[in-house]
Order: structure tokens, then sequence, then C-alpha cells
């Protein structure tokens, strides 16, 4: 599923040495840091990693409609904590199932609120997401009244902490979400229409795809998405956290450039956000086993999430 | 704007060489475009002297706002124009933008201003006024190149009139000694060429069939009908509000009054979507805006508007899809080494030839081409030409905007004129001739309009 080509060509396969660029950096970044540190490769580390990574995943896998329709959701990280304090209010309520359908709902909602805004009210996605960015914040610290939620049942525990064979459960969650989403967006009308929205938006409107409807599908599923994080993320830290998320937004942006993703839309995909998690993800821990402070590690993110977009740019202008 | 490859310029008799805006202006050469160039959210002051304002202090950058407002001043007192300094461009009309335009040159010491197509925003109280302004500079000594496809302005305010064709001089006259006729046969010119391979459809029921479609200030009143197996020219100069007529009826564009027959039936036509569902095609004008989606595939951009008719329950079924794909790529002969290639690394002829196929690929049997060949070589537009034949041939109805007067004559079937978003002439394909067409375009009088019975469908 890794493979970017995720349309079959007409030309028989060859191979696209352009697309191994990324799997190999990161092939070798496994290498180094597992030569520096052998933890690196112990099944605990590679275990953490994964479960810690799930969260940016599945925002992730959103950002990448959003962001590929010439979108962009800002919104994402502040829905983790208004999911995570639905979630465990609506959870001491109506039980395990009820605050996990309610919590993963209420990242639909919010969604639902940013393509309205989006598509039928015009304000652009930058603006209309950075207001959800703030305001879902707020309903998060109004809901709990800042404080964190406990008690949760003990059965919740295990979506977060649990395996699946070998596999933390976090870890499968999102390897599903990514599979499931790169079929969507390979293989359906809805994810064509993506595609097209992207590339160019007046011509998608002239050739008859329903841009209004489309656009407020990428908001709801991004939405929808985050609520699957938040209550997974909910689950790993045992309580409902109206503080979940600063931030993740913005590397849920970068885990889809880094991997190839145009920012201005049209270009990308599950496959390539896919490497661009495993970088980061990848990259901290590895900086984390090789004792590199988490103060250098944010100078060496940065430089990365510029310098792979050069990189890009600079592949582009030779072609 | 554009640097020549060969040529020489002369300035006040002295060989120059203009590499830049810049190097113009410091020769006292200004352009008015046609879209004006002004910066809305400034004030009219800080347009005129945009990068030049007069200074309290350079080293912080601080602007002398009482000079500045006085300069400017001054230079609106002497075109006699009664803006405030301090309004804001935005807020002006057009006229007034374009005079602020003209205040900026006269700023700016110019001895030469370039003017193209100025009058094409304006109302004829303006234009009058804009007239009497440039009359005013001519007696000031100010040289004046007017670019306009109005000939009764270049004869009204011209004393040369230089006529360019296909980016060739063909003649410079004394506009006093030269009729209008005389002018519009230069402006023509070459011999039809047989480079049209017009099919001969016999025309069968009504296709198409616009009633009264109205939008204010845009389209007045235009009625039209094409038949099955027939192609309705649509001449007419820049400006003629031809694409936007074509952009009304296919749901682009809003109207405010009108009606619209498919097949005699008539149809609600709110957007782009229920224009295809009523089997209607638009082949846009600006191919790489609304045409192409660059970063796409030929295979997607091919399917785009019949993309359901492949997918089962939302998945698209790529074999079926790639089929076709392949079917017409080939049988429209679009060069490309595979149908994964993107379409924006193809030549523009053969990018026409993927939106023309994408259309194709839906049911439409009615078409509307908007400067279909516009861009693309002399063999793809052949190409384009066969296309279009055989789509009458299989009983569609083609209206083709076009502001190639040849392509209009050597294609069409009957041909309407239209100017400032009316329709001023219709003509058989047998009694058409270029000049005919022009002086129709250029000074054909708006047919006046019957009272508006019946509502919008």
């Amino acid at each position: 599923m890794i493979t970017a080509a995720g349309v079959p060509s007409t030309s028989p396969r060859r191979i696209r040495w352009g697309q191994l660029g990324m799997p190999a950096v990161i092939v070798l970044m496994m290498v180094a840091f597992g030569s520096e540190n052998p933890n690196f490769w112990s099944a605990t580390n590679i275990a953490n990693v994964s479960r810690q990574a799930s969260t940016l995943a599945l925002i992730s896998i959103g950002q990448t409609f959003a962001i590929l329709s010439a979108g962009i959701d800002l919104s994402v990280g502040s829905l983790l904590a208004l999911v995570s304090v639905v979630c465990a209010q609506e959870m001491l309520r109506f039980g395990v199932v009820g605050g996990m359908v309610a919590g993963v709902l209420a990242g639909g909602l919010a969604g639902l609120v940013n393509g309205v805004l989006i598509a039928k009210a015009r304000v652009p996605a930058f603006i209309a997401t950075l207001g959800m960015l703030v305001a879902a914040r707020g309903v998060a610290l109004t809901l709990s009244g800042g404080l964190p939620i406990g008690g949760l049942p003990r059965a919740f525990l295990v979506v977060g902490a649990g395996y699946w064979g070998p596999f933390p459960i976090p870890t499968v969650i999102a390897a599903v979400a990514f599979a499931g989403a790169h079929l969507v967006l390979s293989r359906t009308v809805f994810g064509r229409y993506v595609y097209a929205m992207g590339s160019n938006e007046e011509a998608a409107v002239l050739s008859g795809i329903n841009v209004v409807k489309h656009k407020i599908l990428v908001y709801v599923a991004s939405g929808l998405f985050a609520g699957v994080a938040g209550v997974v993320l909910t689950s790993r830290v045992v309580s409902g956290q109206p503080t979940l998320g600063e931030t993740q937004e913005l590397y849920s942006i970068a885990a889809v450039v880094i991997g190839g993703g145009k920012i201005t839309g049209g270009v990308g995909g599950m496959g390539k956000t896919l490497m661009g998690v495993l970088v980061l993800a990848i990259l901290s821990n590895g900086l984390n086993l090789i004792q590199v402070s988490s103060y250098v590690q944010n100078i060496v993110i940065g430089a990365i999430i510029v310098g792979a977009v050069y990189i890009d740019l600079a592949r582009e202008r030779r072609r | 704007m554009y640097a020549p490859d060969a040529g020489e310029i002369h300035v006040d008799g002295r060989k120059v060489r203009i590499r830049h805006p810049h190097d113009a202006q410091a020769l006292g050469i200004s352009t008015i475009h046609q879209e004006l160039n002004l910066a809305p959210d400034l004030s009219v002051a800080e347009n005129i002297f945009l990068g030049r304002e007069p200074m309290l202090s350079r080293a912080l950058g601080v602007v002398d706002r009482r000079a500045l407002m006085q300069r400017t001043r001054q230079i609106l007192a002497s075109l006699d124009l009664q803006v405030p300094p301090d309004a804001k461009v935005k807020d002006l009309g057009v006229a007034e933008q374009q005079m602020v335009e003209i205040a900026k040159a006269l700023s700016l010491e110019s001895r030469l201003i370039v003017m193209d197509e100025p009058t094409s925003a304006l109302t004829s109280r303006e234009i009058d006024r804009l007239f009497a302004t440039i009359r005013e500079l001519k007696r000031r000594g100010v040289a004046i190149v007017y670019i306009s496809h109005r000939l009764d302005e270049v004869k009204a305010l011209g004393d040369r009139a230089t006529i360019l064709r296909d980016g060739g001089l063909v003649s410079t006259v004394e506009v006093a000694e030269t009729p209008i006729d005389e002018l519009i046969r230069l402006m023509v010119g070459r011999d039809l060429k047989d480079k049209f391979p017009k099919a001969n459809v016999e025309p069968g029921e009504e296709g198409l069939r616009v009633e009264h479609l109205t939008r204010t200030g845009v389209l007045h009143d235009v009625s039209f009908h094409v038949r099955r197996g027939e192609i309705l020219g649509l001449a007419g100069l820049v400006g003629a509000k031809r694409t936007e007529t074509a952009r009304a009826i296919f749901g682009a564009d809003p109207l405010d009054w009108g009606r619209i027959l498919v097949h005699g039936t008539p149809v609600t036509i709110g957007s782009p979507r229920d224009a295809i569902r009523h089997r209607i095609a638009l082949i846009p004008e600006d191919r790489k805006r609304q045409g192409i989606l660059a970063s796409m595939s030929v295979r997607e951009n091919i399917t785009l508007s019949s993309l359901p008719r492949f997918a089962r329950a939302g998945v698209v079924d790529f074999g079926r899809e790639r089929a076709h794909a392949r079917e017409y790529a080939t049988s429209l002969r679009v060069a490309t080494p595979d149908l994964e290639r993107q379409v924006v690394y193809l030549s523009g002829g053969n990018q026409q030839k993927v939106v023309i196929a994408k259309w194709l690929s839906t049911d439409a049997d009615v078409f509307l081409f908007d400067e279909p060949t516009r861009g693309i070589d002399v063999g793809a537009k052949v190409e384009v030409y066969q296309l279009m034949n055989d789509l009458v041939r299989r009983g569609a109805a083609i209206v083709m905007i076009s502001s190639e007067l040849p392509e209009i004559l050597g294609m069409s079937d009957r041909i309407l004129v239209m100017r400032d978003g009316r329709i001023v002439g219709e003509f058989d394909r047998r009694d058409a001739t270029e000049e005919r067409i022009l002086e129709c375009a250029l000074r054909g009088a708006p047919v006046p309009s019957p009272d508006l019975h019946g509502a919008r469908a």
C-alpha cells in the first residue's frame, strides 16, 4: 500500500526512481539510528513509536484530503481536545461505545461546520479552520471547566494501550485508516474529484463537478479522522483533556508536505503522507534515543520541513 | 513589458533601448492598459506618486503627506478632474480611475502616452470627457498612441492611423483622407485560403434555442437558435460578450432573464452540472484556467465529466475508464506517450483535443465552442475542424465563438454578430464576407429590444 503509484499506469511498470527517494531516506535514517543505539530496533521501541505516531497519522489523513483539494485544515489539533472532552463526558454517561461514538461525531460535526463555511459561505479554508482552531479549544475548555475528566471505564483503556497480536491497537487503527483512505482517494469518484478541485477548481466546476458538496465532504472526513484520533488519544492519556493536541495541526501539514504533497493542492496522496508521518515519527524517536535534546530536535525538524519541500521544488524545476 | 527580438526604437530622433517598463518611464513614455494598473486600496495621491512619493526624510521613509496632496491637487486641477486626492481608487468609477492613470502619466512628465483600448469600459459621456482630455494633452505637445478597434474613435481623434494585422504592419494612413470603409478593407486584407474543411450537412430539427437572455449590464435580450447539424458562428470584437453568452447558457454565469430550450424543451440551468444533464458542453476559451486540469493525467482529464459512468457504487472501474480514455485519445489523435502523462506536458493543440475528448465522453449534443483553435498550431486546427464536422454529421448542434473571421466564415453555416451584449446582425454563410461582418461588429447599431415577455425557464 506504500507504493505511491496507486493509479495503475498504462505503460508497463517501470521502476520510478524518483518515487524511491523518500523510502530510501527513511531506511537510511533507521539504519543510522539503529547503529547509534541498538534499542531503536527493539520490539518495545517500535511498538511505542508506532503507537505515538498514530495520532499524527490519523489527523494527517484528514489533512491530506484538505490540502489535496487546495484547502487546509488548521483545526485538527484543537479538535483532538474537543473530541477528547466530549468523548470522556459522554462515556461517563452512556458507556464506552457511546462515548467513542460521541467523540467521533463531535469531530465530524466540527468538520461539517468547517466545510459549510468554506464551500457554501466561501470563507477561505485558512480562515475558517483558523477560527475553528480557536473556537474548538474554547468549547473544550468550557465543557470541561478547564480540568481533565478522569474516572473512565477500564474497558476503554484497551483502545490506547491494548495489542492485537504483536501490534498496538492504535497502530492497527491508523494502518487500517490509511489503507481505507488510500483506496478512497485512488479508486473512488470522490477521490478523483478531490484531486480535480485541487488541480483547477474553476475547470472542475465547468466540468460539472459538484464542488460545494465534495468540499464539504473533505472537511467532514478530516473532522471524522480527528475524531478517531481524539478517541484513541483520550484512551492513551486515560482522561478527557482540554489541552491535548496543541500545534498538532502544524505537524500534520508538515507530514503532508514532507511526503511530497503540494501545499497548493492537486498533488500528493496517502502513500506520500504516510512517508511524511514516518519521517517525523522516526526522526523524533531516533533523536531521543541518541539523546539529542528536544530543543535541538525542533531545529532539525524545522529544517527538514523546509528542506523536503525545497528538494521537491528543485526536482520539479529541472523537469 | 516584452523585449523585442529585433528592431529599433527611436525617441526624439535618438535610438534607445527599452528593456523594462522603467526604461520607458525614464524616456517619458507611459502606457495606460486596458486593465488598469492601480492599487485599489490606496488613495488617488498615493497611486499617482506610487514609488516616487515626496519625502520628509528619505532615510526614515517618511512621506511628506502635505506635499503629496498639494502636488496631486495641482495635477488633478490641470486635468479639470473633480476628485479628492485622498479618495480611495476603488471608490472611483472606471472613468475616473482612467483619469487617475492619465494624471499619473502626466506627473511622470510623459511626452508619449500609449493608450490601449481606453474606452472599453467607459460610457459615452465618459468617453467625451476622455476625448476632451486627450485633445488637451495633444495641445500641450504630448504625443499619443491610441490603440483601438473602434474606428469611429480613430476617426474622431487620430491624425494618422497605423493598421497592424497578425503582428505585421499593413499601412499607415492620414486619417482625414481615409474613409472608414478603406480602413476596414486594410484591416481584413487577406484572402480566404482553403484551410477550412467544411462538411456539408443538411441541418435538421432545432437543437438549442435561447430567448431574451438578459443579464444587467452584460447581456441584452440575446435570442437565437441553432439546429442539429448546423454550426452557428458567433462573431464580434473582444468585449462583445460572446463568452458571457456561452457561459450564461452553460450555467456558469447567472442570468436575470431569459429562456433556454434544448431540443424544443424548456430547461432550467443553474449550474454547469445542469447544463451537462441537458446534454450541453462548453469548450472554454481559456484552456489553461478553465479547460485542463494541468496536474492530472490525460486519462483523468478525458473522463472527468463522465466519471460516474465508469464507476459502480462510487468506485471507479479502471479497466473501463482506461479503455474509454484510450479509445478517445486514439480517435482524436492526442499525441502523448501514454495516458498517464500529466496534461501540462502536452502541446496546446493536444491539450485542446483532451478537453474536446472530455466533452465527447459526455452525452452532449449541443456544443458551445469558445475560441476552439486559439493558440494551437495549424495542423491541430484542421483536426479540430474535422472533429466539429464529425459532430454535426452525428446530429450535434454547434455554436462556435471565434475572433478569427476566416474561421467564422470557413466553418459556420450561419453567422451572428454581437456587439456590447447584443445581437446586431445575422448572415447566411453565402452572403457573409469579412468586410460585412467586421463592419457590422464595428458599427452595428443595436437592434431595438422588444418588450420582455415570458418568465425565465
